[in-house]
């Protein structure tokens, strides 16, 4: 099976650069797109072999650098994050050559380049997910920046497309700098190769703390958790659509991968790292949900929503490493099993919330929530998918959404009913946080699509609008239907999870029961949810035969007798969120700008509201404008001439060498 | 599951209007009127169900489906809550997490239908629907994450009737203190005084209303039965969480239960009697209130 992972990278990588050879033509995107679908159609049948048998598969090459190999091993976690993202990318790559080919009236801008850089970005990120050495793993997760950097900066023309690409480029670095330095702390024994790292002896407590913390930071700037995030809400509304899409569906959660992969290297973890990320998580979702409900614009909302749901796997993650901690099998299946169906779940509705966000952002040129309204009758096909998808993401039943976060309450539930304080609170923090959640997000997302899709139109776009063609209409499709799928069908798929959970919690915490606890809990949600749509068609059948034969009627909506309404009377994004928006406002540091109308005869008026992102205003750039302030004053040294840096070097060997001769006289 | 158990659910779709009924006559009562008949909210059902229908030109298929899973998503409540003697007909841990968030399926939907309409006073209703339920939703679950640590149970067929009268002696206060939390989610939730007044008739000052004001005919009704089956939903948890006294033959037990209801129904005319409503900025406080109440029973408990 391995040498169908390997055909899968090489297909990727033989397609992109076939893609890029032939330029800036059609064929380039099919070969592009379908050279991408096949290399994901091997690449899945090969994870999901693995899922499914439960036998890891391991590849062991050498290479000639130092501490490298070329270790790659799919076991069932890599397996498991290998599966959504070969789905995903499959179907982003078809959604990519409808939604870049023929703009309306424009020439197709982006080419083979494109296809190069989304081919190798998919390859990278398979490799991440199965490298076993440290360089391996450090070099694929460069090559899925850089990549993905070429891609947040396709339409490059733009100025605040390449201002995000720099922040992107930037934050990326910082974390790989974190990363960097945990694995020469994890690769003290002489060796990168991951199979080394937790084996002989046990590390000082000292160091496996320090160990956690980079990774933390290291990896949780990939998946955005607060106050790390600030590079998501910029570059995924610069991204294509299809690439935020890739972007926020599979590789932030390779930040979740990697925090997982090597948590068990660290041995036994005290309480506060549970906590830790308990409370990161906490803050993640509720800081991500507010700010998301102050964005005007779609795909920004949507970068947001990401770090809130970040967040929510983040908790279960915590609750999990406190049930190991307490060597609980039942937190630990709960907390982690709920973080791994999240990550499936959060996959599948944020990938159709942005391939949805592109369609009407593709078709009316703006994605600003404000200027739009009435999408339903003109993109019907679109709006019910970015429905499911609201519904879904809100975590609200009979979808997926609801199904992993269900698990994660349910873990919490546990841990209130625990004899110890500490974990009960945890869990009633859990309880509250995640509540709090799940109803700004609900509001978050009534704003989104009841703004964006219903109501009458807001501007003149919007009439032009028409619904997404067949290749972006297809995905767009696939994944609402998985939505549902996924969520009806939770119990089938709680064993898959269930596989993977071994390799977090180490073996000896045991899980089956709690698992086949967690399985009957989910066949009584499906049964639930059975009822609930039994239900809803049972009063759908019975209003169609009420009205059978009845006046039907088509008015204008209620307007307190107002003669002439018009679509800018109605309520707008800005005003559904201001309740909310008021009761937070601490938090989020809103700037409002309101020209009152004055005077006798009021002529002008204006509001506008903009909420930055806090962390970025008032923590990134005080902090990096007093680093440069600070490293300004080495540049004495730094000075340009090539003789002098001649002269640096042989100084430092010289100490150097006197140094080693005063050791060992 | 046991086919009683779809006795309390029948009972229920039955007896969730006269629910409204008897809380109208109490009002009535204090305010010196004679007041609408008993059964009026069944008059007002089947004299709607016999109606056509007005769609505004600006609706889609989400206005029309927001009627139907209202009702739809109390009745599956149904399914969940033990009533009187009468077991839940499905019944697993966490089930109350489910139970939860159907209302809260409901509650998007409606919402949604409000902004369809592209009415500004629907979108005001529907703004404050949201709003308002991200903060009693929090209060509820904890609210409920009290009982589960006092009694040990994760399900609602366990949460339900677990408190007898010796638990109240043991747990007096923090069971007091959630009861309130508990009445005040109730009343918010359900668009009662002094969260929302449901007779006020003038648009800028509703919630609920507001949102369904272009409803008419048959969904109109759908609508209003679903109020008021979760409006006995909710009030059966209230009472079945903390009505002491079992008996052990489900038809007492009913009685007893359905005691309660009427006790509720009386306490909730009582309360919209004597007390103001709230002004709109006034409600986040009442409702983070209720949620304060919910910690420190937790507190209490938690010792």
């Amino acid at each position: 099976m391995i040498s169908w992972f390997l055909t899968s990278i090489g297909v990727l990588v033989g397609s992109g650069i076939a893609a890029w050879t032939v330029g800036r033509t059609r064929l380039s995107t099919v070969l592009g797109a379908s050279g991408a679908v096949l290399a994901c159609t091997i690449g899945g049948a090969a994870s999901l072999h693995v899922l499914v048998s439960g036998a890891s598969q391991t590849l062991r090459l050498p290479w000639h650098l130092p501490l490298a190999s070329l270790t790659i091993e799919i076991d069932p976690l890599s397996a498991f994050f290998l599966l959504p993202t070969f789905l995903i990318s499959a179907l982003a790559a078809v959604y990519g050559a409808g939604y870049l080919g023929a703009a309306a009236g424009q020439p197709e801008r982006t080419g083979g380049a494109h296809w190069l850089w989304f081919n190798l970005l998919l390859a990278s990120m398979a490799i991440v997910i199965a490298a076993r050495n440290g360089v391996l793993f450090l070099m694929a997760w460069e090559l899925m920046t850089i990549t993905s950097y070429a891609l947040v900066t396709t339409r490059h023309e733009r100025s605040e497309v390449r201002h995000a690409g720099r922040i992107y480029l930037v934050a990326a670095h910082v974390g790989t700098a974190f990363l960097l330095v945990m694995f020469l702390l994890l690769g003290d024994r002489g060796s990168l190769d991951f199979d080394t790292f937790g084996a002989a002896g046990s590390r000082a407590a000292f160091a496996s703390n320090l160990i956690f913390l980079l990774a933390v930071l290291g990896f949780g700037v990939k998946a955005g958790f607060v106050p790390l995030h600030v590079w998501l809400p910029e570059a995924h509304p610069a991204a294509p659509s299809h690439v935020s899409a890739v972007m926020s569906g599979i590789m932030i959660k390779l930040g979740i991968y990697g925090l997982l992969r090597v948590l068990p290297f660290l041995g036994e973890p005290p309480l506060w790292w549970g906590w830790l990320l308990v409370l990161v998580g906490l803050v993640s979702g509720i800081l991500g949900v507010l700010y998301a409900l102050a964005q005007h614009e779609l795909k920004r909302l949507l970068a947001y929503h990401s770090v809130e749901n970040i967040g929510i796997i983040a908790m279960g993650m915590g609750l999990g490493l406190i049930g190991i901690t307490r060597g609980s099998g039942l937190l630990a299946a709960f907390g982690f099993g709920a973080a791994l169906f999240h990550v499936l779940n959060h996959a599948i509705f944020k990938a159709l919330l942005f391939l949805c966000a592109g369609a009407v952002i593709r078709e009316t040129g703006s994605g600003e929530i404000e200027h739009l309204g009435g999408l339903l009758k003109r993109m019907p096909w679109t709006a019910a998918a970015f429905l499911i998808g609201s519904v879904a993401i809100s975590g609200l039943p009979p979808l997926n959404g609801f199904v992993s976060e269900f698990l994660l309450f349910l873990g919490a539930i546990h841990a209130v009913v625990a004899p110890r304080l500490p974990v009960a609170i945890a869990g009633v923090t859990l309880i509250g946080g995640l509540a709090l959640i799940g109803g700004l997000a609900a509001a978050c997302f009534a704003k989104a699509f009841g703004i964006v899709f219903l109501g009458a139109p807001r501007g003149n776009e919007v009439e032009r609008a028409r619904d997404a063609g067949g290749l972006m209409r297809a995905p767009m499709l696939i994944l609402a239907l998985a939505c549902a799928a996924v969520g009806i069908a939770s119990p089938w798929i709680l064993p898959l999870v269930a596989r993977v959970l071994p390799a977090i919690a180490g073996a000896r915490i045991a899980m089956e029961p709690e698992v086949a606890s967690a399985g009957r809990s989910l066949m009584g949600v499906t049964l639930t949810a059975a009822a609930f749509l039994a239900w809803m068609a049972a009063f759908a059948i019975l209003r169609t035969l009420i009205l059978r034969g009845r006046e039907r009627r088509v008015a204008v909506t209620w307007d307190c007798g107002y003669a002439r309404p018009t679509p800018r009377m109605q309520y707008t994004a800005s005003s559904f969120a201001q309740p909310i928006l008021d009761l937070f406002a601490p938090l989020l540091g809103t700037r409002v700008a309101f020209m009152k109308p004055r005077g006798l005869f009021p002529a002008r008026s204006s509001l506008e509201t903009a909420t930055p992102d806090t962390f970025r205003e008032r923590v990134f750039r005080p902090l990096f404008g007093e680093m440069d302030r600070f490293l300004a004053r080495f540049r004495r040294i730094q000075e340009g001439r090539v003789q002098i840096y001649v002269l640096y070097i042989a100084a430092t060997l010289l100490l150097l060498l006197g140094y080693q001769l005063m050791r060992n006289p | 599951m046991s086919p009683a158990g779809l006795v309390p659910v029948a009972g229920a779709v039955l007896l969730a209007p006269l629910f409204l009924g008897i809380i109208h006559r109490t009002k009535a009562l204090f305010a010196g009127r004679s007041g609408p008949p008993l059964f009026q909210i069944y008059f007002d059902a089947i004299k709607l169900l016999r109606k056509g229908c007005v769609y505004s030109g600006a609706t889609s298929w989400v206005f029309r489906l927001a009627p139907i899973v209202a009702p739809a998503a109390a009745l599956t409540a149904f399914l969940l809550l033990p009533q009187g003697g009468f077991p839940a007909l499905v019944s697993f841990p966490g089930d109350f997490v489910l139970f939860v968030f159907l209302l809260g399926t409901a509650r998007f939907l409606t919402v949604l239908a409000a902004l369809d309409t592209g009415s500004s006073f629907e979108g005001m209703g529907a703004s404050r629907e949201a709003a308002f339920s991200a903060l009693a939703e929090p209060a509820l679950l904890l609210c409920l994450a009290v009982a589960v640590r006092e009694s040990g149970h994760l399900s609602l067929s366990g949460l339900v009737g677990s408190v007898t009268g010796a638990e109240w002696q043991r747990a007096g206060p923090a069971l007091a203190l959630t009861a309130v939390s508990l009445l005040a989610i109730l009343l918010a939730e359900n668009a009662r005084i002094p969260v929302d007044d449901p007779n006020t008739h003038l648009e800028l000052t509703m919630i609920h209303e507001v949102m369904v004001l272009d409803h008419g005919g048959p969904d109109l009704g759908f609508i209003l039965w679903g109020q008021a089956l979760k409006l006995w939903v909710m009030g059966a948890l209230v009472v079945g969480m903390f009505l002491p006294g079992r008996t052990g033959s489900p038809w007492l037990d009913g009685a007893v239960f359905l005691a309660g209801m009427l006790a509720l129904a009386v306490v909730i005319g009582t309360v919209e009697s004597t007390i103001a409503r709230l002004r709109m900025t006034r409600v986040p406080q009442f409702l983070v209130g209720a949620g304060a109440f919910a910690v420190m029973a937790l507190a209490l408990v938690m010792r």
